[in-house]
């Protein structure tokens, strides 16, 4: 902690400047936005995963008072706006006009005065489909003879969306080859949905006299929405202006665009008046960005108990449209950077995307782009081993992991990792856990017929995105911003190209200024989301805010404090190489008492310059990665499984992160907490599934299980600080780290309950039935 | 929602008090009650999360007692009392659960807060020292996707002591 408490820079846990207004009721949701004139729009969605649309007559629904338009995709199309560009350079339905492709599909928007009376009209619309066969799975949409789903792509001849290899095939053979010991894990990462509480949802107001389209939405992502919707429609950039509101939590939800913004905005356009769109829970879970849904065979190869090769093949899921959220040369995402915590020297993955009549979506939920499926898939298959061989699995850990001179390491499949410290955080968890005791207790308890399971997950994350050369979204290259303007009194406002869903930016990125250019936390006032305002960015997930806006904000106060130098100099007298910097104060070396503060200095940027020099205290920075970095951390649970039921509980939760320097400790375990939780509701009970028809299970919040208080388990948090030797201020990113690593340990844990009696592994979610199942399969059911 | 353009069906007055200030308003009968009150007296802080009862983002105190108010119509609500988050603090800053809420990092995203807070609130006004279980239970009807709860427990611990300590 090297500012004052007044100051408020890096370590501090204070409270957070967003709170007041959310508190108070206050904060502004995009739903919260009226604007005069303004129409409501519904969206008639499918109820049929697979069929043609062989006519659509809204004249009911047209006809009911109230009713402005009913807009199908026959209506956009003369717009050329039916079909839009998804995240991963697929095509996407907007409305649908050829067929429908999954339960949920947007097939016509009412537009209405009110939005009971939109709903009303819904009602009246009548849609003649000729069903077809639905496909729910990536394995039989391979088959040969499956129904083609996209039969609207000239050269889509089968359902096979892509193929992706990374590693070294060859390498990964040879050391298959000379192993001793393979062990295999066949498992399916099911489909899940990150399920903000807030849904998704805009006003859009297209201005008829200036042609500027204003649109408020629920977007993580807002510059690269604006650049996206100006391919889209067509309008120009300049007339778009995307105001991403208060968001009620995001978690890789509110990513990609939705045919709901792009209606709502045409619609405003067509009619001449805003028109809001709010969507239902419903329409949350069965039609937006989806995560997870990869089948994955995974394989590691030993010698003794050393890991010598992996290999993974993976199938993933992708629905009816390919509509991944990740960088666009990397199909199955960072997924290779499936080697984990381990110095393990071969590697290959093999990685086939199929469609299906699902929704799409591929997006990352609380995940640096596929990283929770490699994450889950190597800490699952290191469990596996470790009982397999008979090696308590904390031993089998300590023995592969990267070593900390290994570091920079590069991983078999090409990432370099930046820093890290495995073994420390595992034994800073087993220590916590009081691991060694646990596993006696652990003994004894299965004496006397009680299951106790103890599990441990030491992942690696890579968060952070770009570098932009290998890194892109849709072709706009990973990089964020930061504009820091220093008023002449000294307090400051800073625009970030990124945009807070609840991570607490104004807070946090107000303590970086704080740091580096001793300006008080309170008087930095930090503001994001409005694309006329603030500097270009690529937007909020991945965990790239801290890693890469958190290192421009560094960078330009930076910048700023270089040109205080100058200035207080000039007022000192002195040449600028004899100022020093330090907290707040520029001072004369050799004669700390000739000082200037910040806010002297700020002032004379715009009243008292020396000559030449260009007036104002402002600057902007585009930082461009260097490279990601790499938190990782060591998760260690215990269970207690109910021989009677199958019921499973977590006992204990450790969560020892290392996520480099901490900014705000408080914000940082807030963080951790809420990934631990859906982390937890990943490995127990969130699930979205179909019936073998198509039919969304799961629609709803009382179908789709979220935990509450009650089934939350109590955490214990702890840390170590490895910082990132690339960041400005050595921090990581942490917004992802518990969901990428938790779900390994919940269920390592009740694995490792029953692992003695040859049970190996049990399907997410791990339910108490698939439980109970297991209990029978061993008779250790009650 | 309530313009009277599309004013079809019959309407009723509902007239309540809102926050201590009496409120009247002409609606559709099939309002509900959030509606009402996010668009009808445009008290946004109350939200919407779901279509089935179980989120709690909605919840306001109709006569002190914590209800969802997308499961009730405005019209059932005549005549009673209600309190919104919009009504917690008072001329002297924030209500103790607020500023627990503040203080223990209780909020992220602000989203679940105001629903929390209320169900919080009637909850310690009948049991002023509740144990970390009853308080999970007592707020098992409100969902948090961000905090994971620890900290909304806390707060709510720390509400009840200062509760206790100003009494
Ligand atoms: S909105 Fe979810 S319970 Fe009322
Ligand atoms: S703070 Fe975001 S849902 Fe609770």
């Amino acid at each position: 902690m090297a500012t004052a408490p007044e100051v408020r820079g890096l370590g501090h846990s204070v409270m957070r400047k967003e709170d007041e207004r959310f508190l108070r009721g206050k904060g502004t949701y995009f739903d919260d936005v009226v604007l005069p004139d303004m129409l409501h729009m519904e969206l008639l969605r499918s109820p049929l995963p697979h069929a043609r649309v062989v006519s659509i007559d809204a004249s009911a629904a047209e006809a009911l008072p109230g009713v402005v338009a009913v807009i199908t995709g026959e209506a956009l199309a003369a717009h050329n706006l039916a079909w839009m560009p998804t995240l991963s350079g697929d095509t996407q339905a907007v409305l649908a006009t050829d067929k429908v492709r999954f339960q949920g599909q947007e097939v016509a928007a009412v537009i209405a005065e009110s939005a009971y009376v939109a709903k009303d009209a819904l009602e009246l619309i009548d849609v003649e489909y000729e069903p077809l066969q639905a496909i729910t799975g990536p394995q039989q949409a391979l088959d040969d003879g499956a129904e083609l789903i996209r039969d609207d792509k000239d050269d889509q001849t089968s359902n096979h969306i892509y193929h992706w290899e990374a590693g070294d095939e060859a390498a990964t053979e040879q050391a298959f080859a000379d192993a001793d010991r393979i062990v295999s894990l066949e498992t399916h990462y099911p489909r899940c949905h990150p399920a903000p509480l807030e849904c998704c949802g805009c006003v859009a107001d297209v201005n008829p006299a200036t042609g500027k389209a204003t649109i408020y939405m629920t977007s993580q992502a807002p510059h690269a929405h604006r650049t996206l919707f100006a391919l889209v429609s067509g309008l120009p950039e300049q007339k778009i202006r995307i105001i991403s509101p208060d968001i009620g939590g995001g978690f890789g939800n509110k990513v990609p665009i939705y045919p709901g913004y792009v209606v709502a905005t045409a619609a405003s356009l067509l009619i001449g008046r805003p028109v809001k769109w709010v969507e239902d829970r419903t329409g949350n879970l069965i039609s937006t960005g989806f995560a997870r849904d990869y089948h994955m065979h995974g394989e590691l190869a030993l010698k003794g108990d050393k890991m010598v090769g992996l290999r993974a093949k993976l199938l993933s899921d992708n629905g009816a449209f390919y509509a991944d959220a990740q960088p666009s040369k990397l199909r199955a995402g960072l997924f290779h950077v499936v080697t984990g915590s381990y110095d393990i020297p071969a590697a290959h993955v093999v990685a086939d995307g199929a469609y299906t009549n699902k929704a799409p979506g591929g997006v990352a939920y609380r995940c640096s782009f596929r990283v929770t499926e490699a994450s889950y898939l190597i800490e699952r298959l290191v469990d596996t081993a470790a009982h397999e061989l008979e090696i308590d699995p904390a031993e089998l850990r300590r023995t592969n992991f990267i070593k900390p001179d290994q570091f920079p390491y590069t991983s078999a499949t090409g990432f370099v990792y930046d820093s890290g410290d495995y073994e420390k955080a595992l034994d800073v968890a087993l220590d916590m856990l009081g691991y060694a005791d646990l596993r006696e207790e652990q003994k004894q308890a299965r004496a006397e017929g009680r299951l106790l399971g103890i599990g441990i997950a030491s992942f690696t994350e890579v968060v952070g995105a770009g570098k932009g050369k290998d890194y892109d979204i849709a072709g706009l290259r990973m990089f964020d911003s930061a504009e820091l303007r220093v008023h002449p009194t000294g307090k400051a406002v800073l625009k970030l190209g990124v945009k807070s869903q609840g991570q607490g930016h104004e807070t946090t990125f107000a303590q970086i200024v704080a740091e580096e250019l001793g300006i008080p936390y309170e008087d930095v006032e930090v503001q994001e989301g409005d694309t006329d305002h603030t500097p270009y960015g690529l937007g909020t997930y991945a965990s790239r805010s801290t890693p890469v806006a958190g290192a421009a904000t560094a960078i330009i106060s930076r910048k700023l404090r270089d040109k205080g130098k100058d200035l207080a100099a000039h007022l000192l007298e002195v040449a600028p190489e004899d100022i020093e910097f330090a907290k707040g104060q520029f001072s004369v070396k050799g004669a700390p008492e000739r000082v200037k503060t910040i806010q002297e200095v700020a002032f004379a940027a715009y009243s008292d310059l020396p000559d030449g020099m260009e007036p104002g205290f402002e600057g902007v920075h585009y930082y461009d990665p260097p490279n990601m970095t790499f938190p990782f951390g060591s998760y260690a649970v215990m269970v207690e499984i109910d021989r009677g039921t199958g019921e499973w509980k977590p006992l204990r939760v450790v969560a020892v992160d290392d996520c480099g320097v901490r900014i705000n400790p408080m914000i940082v375990e807030g963080q951790i907490m809420g990934g631990l939780t859906e982390g937890y509701a990943i490995a127990a009970m969130q699930l979205i599934t179909f019936d073998e028809d198509g039919n969304a299970i799961g629609a709803n919040l009382m179908d789709y299980l979220i935990p509450t208080a009650q089934e939350t388990p109590a955490f214990e948090l702890g840390e170590t600080v490895t910082p990132s030797p690339h960041h400005p201020i050595g921090a990581k990113g942490v917004g992802e780290s518990a969901t990428v690593g938790s779900p390994a340990a919940y269920v390592n844990a009740v694995v490792d309950a029953l692992a003695h009696a040859g049970i190996r592994n049990i399907e997410m979610p791990v339910t108490s039935g698939k439980v109970w199942d297991a209990l029978v399969e061993v008779g250790l059911a009650e | 929602m309530t313009e009277a353009t599309v004013a079809t069906p019959p309407v009723q007055t509902v007239s309540v008090t809102v926050n201590g200030e009496p409120k009247s308003a002409d609606v559709e009968p099939r309002l509900l009650l959030v509606h009402f009150l996010r668009e009808t007296l445009r008290l946004t802080g109350t939200h919407i999360g779901c279509d089935t009862t179980s989120c709690g983002a909605c919840t306001v105190l109709v006569d002190g007692t914590p209800m969802k108010s997308c499961t009730m119509f405005a019209v059932q609500a005549k005549g009673a009392e209600l309190t919104t988050v919009e009504g917690l603090a008072g001329p002297d800053g924030l209500h103790v659960m607020q500023q627990a809420f503040h203080e223990e990092h209780g909020l992220q995203c602000g989203f679940c807060t105001p629903g929390m807070m209320l169900t919080a609130i009637a909850f310690l006004a009948e049991n002023p020292n509740p144990s970390e279980d009853e308080i999970r239970f007592a707020l098992s009807g409100n969902i948090c996707r961000c905090t994971g709860y620890q900290n909304i427990v806390k707060a709510v611990q720390s509400a009840a002591s200062s509760q206790a300590e100003g009494s």
